[in-house]
């Protein structure tokens, strides 16, 4: 009951007019509507089935639209789906598509839909993020990735022209928020399959976003300019859209002082100073990933890190206050928890280190380590991995000095990212950095991770986690099984939690209608206007 | 001469293979694949994926096929992390940029270099002698990591009369700081080897001769000094070439220009072999010809060189 | 950044001539040497750069580890060199000691610079030896291989070797050594050949002694003066391919550091009011390169002097 009641109140949220932006009162807007921002690294790809990285979903989302958009908050609001309907066991969900054209004029169909959705997982057609697919519980996805179903057996039909079905395997709290992401979005069918791989071209690309690409010089920059065929294209107020690649963070924002990008990465430790010079530039807002060193405790591991009195030494002693206001200071927390703490509907255990003083920690440290046997004179030694960035660098160094005075003696071991990547998958460390962002806004996107079956690199595992975050999966009231799975993971310390990330940014302040409460930073060029200075 | 050039193409292919089988096992055999990612793929996907780009197959038919491929249809085949392209087109994109910088940067270091070396010969001991020493030996040794983000600095932000970075074919603006970071050390190097060289054939017998013949000092400098003094520079540009190379890897990160210097280094961390065994191939090529094409402007300027 | 051929080859021809004509280099070019006033000014520095790694630590008030709190975070407002609070060049932007880092940066690149330097010259000798002495067909085969190396872009070779086999620094010697032994074995090897004919060469052969220990005892010895310029020059070559490496983040491993490591850090941070996280280990770069240049280029003058 309370499900078909939930259903009911996404439903009313539909009926509400598409997000739109207007310049507030007292605005003007400026006569050259460009916004310029700044790309670390080339796009990779730009077919949203082949996409996998954060910028490459960025160009994506101007350039396509999948059925569901999201709002400044980070909400779901309607995309090329004008409204939905969720069947009471909660496997059906039907889509309702609005008129939209894709950029060369012709109509976008369900049939689109199906089409963008059967490739990803097409085994001949290799997607990275075939998972993801699976992630949305969309029915035989999994058969369909391994080869034992015709791709066209995916839960997913085009009932007319206008009407898509999607039928999932198990009933999926967060479905609706997974089909904001590129590998959702539909693919121009008819113009695939005349022209097979080359319809990604600069020159052949047709989407059915605000915008359609302009020129792309790989790795230098991309343009993007205001499709006029796109539904809500009255409402656009942005005309030019330019992703400039500067492959060093420093040289971009001297590049952003001069004038060129209109925005950028503030690098470790210069907000502070950024702030107080450019208090309307320099912006910090919450992002949904966390940071931590994870164990390892898979029969690989080290023998010391099977001593829990040990796991929990190291988590009290690392001096988390230091590292977000001395090293990071750019508005990051201390993490005490794996979720990020912004995640909707998370409140963190109470108690426990964080109300404790970092000397309190220390004492507490001594004194599990002087249990388990080890001190200065008797040093635990272990090996903490971390792949090759300047942050990663500056905290490993910092917390092998905190450590250092307890008796635990860290031999830093820096790799390149592929590296780092196959030894975690190999459970070929010590201790590693991780991170994990959030593929939606809720806190399971975190929890999973260390589900007995889920990626878990250090292979911990508990049979009582286990079963909450399988309840979870159908429950109503999620928080407090959310809040026992963290008590869990604080118990047993199978990972040190370091930060929860913000993302630090200098934006020109003429720029409006970037999102700060969106906690993927998931942003929209057709929400955007320049105002004139 | 003829003969010469032929030997030494002949060898070229050998070295080329030698090349593409030592980087190829140098590859497979590292950690992590191009499709090791954040979140390890379910098998059945990367087993998709292997399969695909014939990663499964045993290494020597790996080679093989890389080799008949490009013999055959000239086709370096598809790029694993840039799905959307070839490797044949990720080098034509890239490669006529890294020419362009490269190859004025090649010409300035040698032109600019090579009269800064001469000047200070000719008025040797005097104060354009000492400051043209003193710069080079300081521009020597100035890690041009250094120098680009410097050169960002002054040129984009402070006077701001320079693009910060990125390329246009058609804009000479976006040229001028990659080719200054990349030719001085190399200028620098340059004019000490020409300005030492110099001074040496401007000492010896027939130069004297000729001067007591009342030539006139141009002359003598232009006709007779020039030449010979070249032959020390000339046998350095081979090296300077392939440093140069190596040196377009800063550029690419710095001045964000899309060269293949970056897609390298590129290649290499994430495992894009086909784009690594494409651009190691193409320099070392170019690596090989530019060799021959030193040795033989050497034995032109120097007869005496036979093969 | 390259060694002139041109003159190592002159260089090499004139030493040949000198043990012809039976009489020793060695003292003339001393006298020489100590005359060239760039050389000495070489040879200060460079006495003093190592003076510095060797002895530096003992005036360090901080180890080059310890995070310094109380700086940390407000970095380019109480980081800056300062004697009162025993930081005298400064910190780096975790607060860490830059004197005690600079000295430490300076070991390893003398020892990088050093060690890859001898790998390439050992290697370099003994193959053009072999090579030279033996002649023939295997003098063909070694040599066609040496021009095969030649066109091989090597600094790709490195960065492919240091991304399979991890960051050592085992790997990182091994690696520079190896770029650089190819020009040395081309001019021992044409040394050699002029050297092989002697008769003190022909006189060991008659009485038995092995080829190996001919190439050992009496070959090698006489190319001293080529491989002694030649190892000089190689250093700063090897100390700036290091920092290359380190740019790229293929370089030693932290907490250890070089001078291109804190080069490329101080380089990143140059606008932020930190400049002497730039200043410092650039400085120490920089002279310590001259200094190889003086004294490399001393030496060879000294040995092969030209009518000026």
């Amino acid at each position: 009951m309370t499900k078909l009641f939930a259903t009911t109140a996404l439903v009313a949220a539909l009926a509400m007019p598409a997000y739109a932006v207007q310049p507030a009162e007292g605005e003007t807007l400026a006569e050259t509507q460009t916004y310029t921002y700044w790309l670390l690294d080339a796009i990779k790809s730009l077919d949203p089935g082949k996409n996998t990285d954060v910028e490459g979903s960025d160009v994506l989302r101007q350039l396509f639209e999948g059925l569901m958009n999201e709002n400044a908050e980070g909400e779901m609001i309607p995309g090329v789906a004008e409204s939905y309907e969720v069947s009471e066991d909660g496997l059906t969900y039907t889509f309702n598509l609005r008129d939209a054209n894709w950029s060369n004029g012709e109509p976008v169909t369900a049939e689109d839909f199906v089409y963008g959705w059967q490739r990803v997982v097409t085994p001949a057609f290799a997607s990275e993020y075939a998972w993801y697919i699976e992630l949305m519980n969309v029915a035989n996805a999994t058969q369909v990735i391994a080869g034992e179903m015709e791709p066209s057996e995916l839960g997913v039909r085009a009932v007319d022209d206008k009407t898509l079905e999607v039928t999932l395997s198990e009933p999926t709290p967060y479905f609706i928020n997974t089909l904001s992401l590129a590998t959702t979005y539909p693919v121009p069918r008819a113009l695939v399959e005349e022209l097979g791989d080359a319809w990604i071209q600069p020159q052949n690309i047709v989407g059915n976003g605000a915008y359609t690409l302009a020129s792309h010089n790989l790795g230098v920059e991309i343009v993007m300019q205001k499709n006029p065929e796109y539904w809500d294209a009255e409402n656009v107020v942005m005309e030019t859209v330019r992703g400039v690649t500067v492959n060093d963070n420093n040289v971009a924002l001297t590049r952003y002082q001069a004038g060129e990008l209109d925005r950028v990465q503030i690098p470790a430790g210069q907000f502070p100073r950024l702030e107080a010079e450019f208090p309307d530039q320099a912006t910090s807002v919450p992002y949904g990933c966390s940071y931590a060193y994870v164990f390892n405790l898979s029969e690989k591991g080290p023998e010391v890190l099977k001593d829990q009195r040990v796991r929990e030494a190291m988590a009290l002693s690392l001096n988390r206050d230091v590292i977000v206001d001395q090293i990071l200071q750019g508005g990051q927390r201390p993490a005490y928890t794996w979720t990020h703490w912004a995640i909707n509907g998370f409140a963190a255990p109470e108690g426990g280190m964080q109300d404790m003083t970092q000397d309190e920690r220390v004492e507490r440290a001594r004194e599990l380590l002087a249990e388990a046997g080890y001190g200065p004179d008797n040093p635990v030694r272990l090996q903490l991995q971390y792949n090759t960035d300047e942050n990663h660098r500056l905290l490993a160094i910092a917390a092998q000095q905190f450590w250092r005075p307890l008796g635990i003696e860290i031999e830093l071991n820096n790799v390149e990212w592929a590296v780092h990547t196959d030894r975690l998958q190999n459970q070929d460390f010590e201790m590693a950095r991780y991170a994990w962002c959030a593929d939606y806004n809720e806190a399971s996107t975190f929890l999973d991770w260390f589900r007995t079956d889920g990626y878990n690199s250090g292979k911990w595992s508990n049979a009582e986690y286990d079963q909450i975050l399988a309840e979870a999966a159908t429950a109503e009231d999620t928080e407090p099984l959310y809040r026992r799975a963290e008590e869990i993971l604080d118990a047993e310390v199978p990972a040190v939690w370091v930060y929860h990330y913000a993302k630090v940014d200098m934006i020109n302040e003429s720029i409006k209608g970037l999102p700060t409460e969106n906690l993927r930073n998931t942003w929209y060029a057709k929400d955007l206007y320049r105002v004139a200075e | 001469m003829f003969a010469f050039i032929l030997r030494r193409l002949a060898v070229a292919v050998p070295t080329l293979l030698l090349l593409i089988v030592f980087s190829f096992v140098l590859m497979s055999l590292a950690p992590g694949g191009p499709f090791t990612g954040e979140r390890a793929l379910p098998p059945a996907v990367l087993a998709n994926l292997e399969a695909q780009y014939g990663l499964n197959d045993p290494l020597w038919l790996q080679i093989w096929n890389y080799l008949v491929s490009i013999v055959v249809h000239f086709d370096f085949g598809p790029s694993f992390v840039y799905p959307d392209r070839t490797v044949n087109q990720l080098i034509a994109a890239g490669f006529p940029v890294t020419l362009t910088y490269g190859g004025l940067a090649f010409v300035a270091a040698v032109v600019v270099g090579v009269a800064l070396g001469v000047a200070a010969a000719i008025w040797h001991n005097t104060w354009l002698d000492y400051l043209a020493v003193g710069i080079s030996i300081g521009a020597q040794v100035l890690p041009n990591f250094v120098m680009a983000p410097l050169l960002v600095l002054v040129f984009t932000l402070w006077y701001r009369v320079l693009p910060g970075g990125g390329w246009s074919f058609n804009d000479p603006s976006f040229w001028i700081m990659p080719v200054i970071a990349l030719s001085t050390s190399y200028m620098a190097s340059i004019a000490r080897i020409t300005r030492s060289s110099m001074l040496e054939v401007l000492g010896s017998n027939h130069i004297r001769t000729a001067r007591a013949k009342g030539m006139p000092e141009s002359r003598v400098i232009i006709r007779h000094a020039l030449k010979p003094a070249m032959l020390p520079v000339i046998s350095y540009l081979g090296p300077v070439f392939v440093s140069m190379i190596t040196g377009s890897v800063v550029i690419d990160i710095y001045f964000s220009t899309g060269g293949i210097g970056k897609a390298f280094v590129d290649s290499a961390l994430n495992r894009d072999y086909a784009v690594m065994m494409g651009v190691t191939i193409l320099i070392g090529t170019l690596t090989i010809l530019f060799n021959l094409l030193v040795d033989v402007l050497y034995a032109w300027i120097d007869p005496k060189i036979r093969y | 950044m390259v060694i002139d051929q041109t003159k190592m080859q002159s260089l090499s021809a004139r030493l040949v001539q000198d043990e012809v004509k039976g009489r020793s280099p060695w003292a003339d070019a001393r006298k020489r040497f100590f005359r060239n006033k760039a050389a000495m000014f070489g040879l200060t520095i460079l006495v003093l750069v190592t003076l510095f790694a060797a002895l530096g630590g003992q005036f360090a008030a901080w180890s080059g580890e310890e995070l310094d709190f109380s700086v940390m975070g407000r970095v380019a407002e109480l980081g800056a060199p300062s004697l009162a609070n025993g930081h005298y060049f400064g910190t780096d932007n975790l607060g860490r000691d830059l004197f005690a880092r600079v000295v430490q940066g300076t070991q390893i690149s003398l020892m990088v610079g050093i060690v890859g330097a001898a790998i390439a010259v050992i290697v370099g000798t003994l193959y053009g030896a072999t090579a030279g002495y033996v002649g023939g067909r295997t003098d063909q085969i070694m040599m066609r291989a040496v021009d095969i190396l030649m066109s091989i872009p090597y600094m790709f070779v490195l960065i492919l070797l240091l991304v399979m086999f991890g960051r050592s620094m085992s790997m990182l010697f091994l690696g520079i050594g190896l770029i650089s032994w190819l020009d040395m074995s081309r001019i021992v090897r044409g040394q050699t050949l002029s050297l092989k004919n002697r008769e003190f060469i022909e006189a060991a052969r008659a009485t038995g002694v092995s080829s190996f220990r001919i190439i050992i005892r009496h070959i090698v010895p006489n190319l001293l003066g080529v491989v002694a310029v030649y190892a000089t020059l190689l250093v700063p070559l090897m100390i700036l391919t290091e920092s290359f490496i380190s740019f790229l983040g293929l370089g030693v491993q932290e907490p250890l550091t070089s001078w291109g490591a804190l080069i490329s850090e101080g380089a990143g941070t140059m606008n932020y009011g930190t400049l002497w996280q730039l200043a410092f280990p650039l400085f120490f770069f920089v002279i310590t390169l001259f200094g190889f240049f003086f004294v490399g280029d001393g030496l060879r003058d000294a040995l092969d002097p030209k009518e000026r």
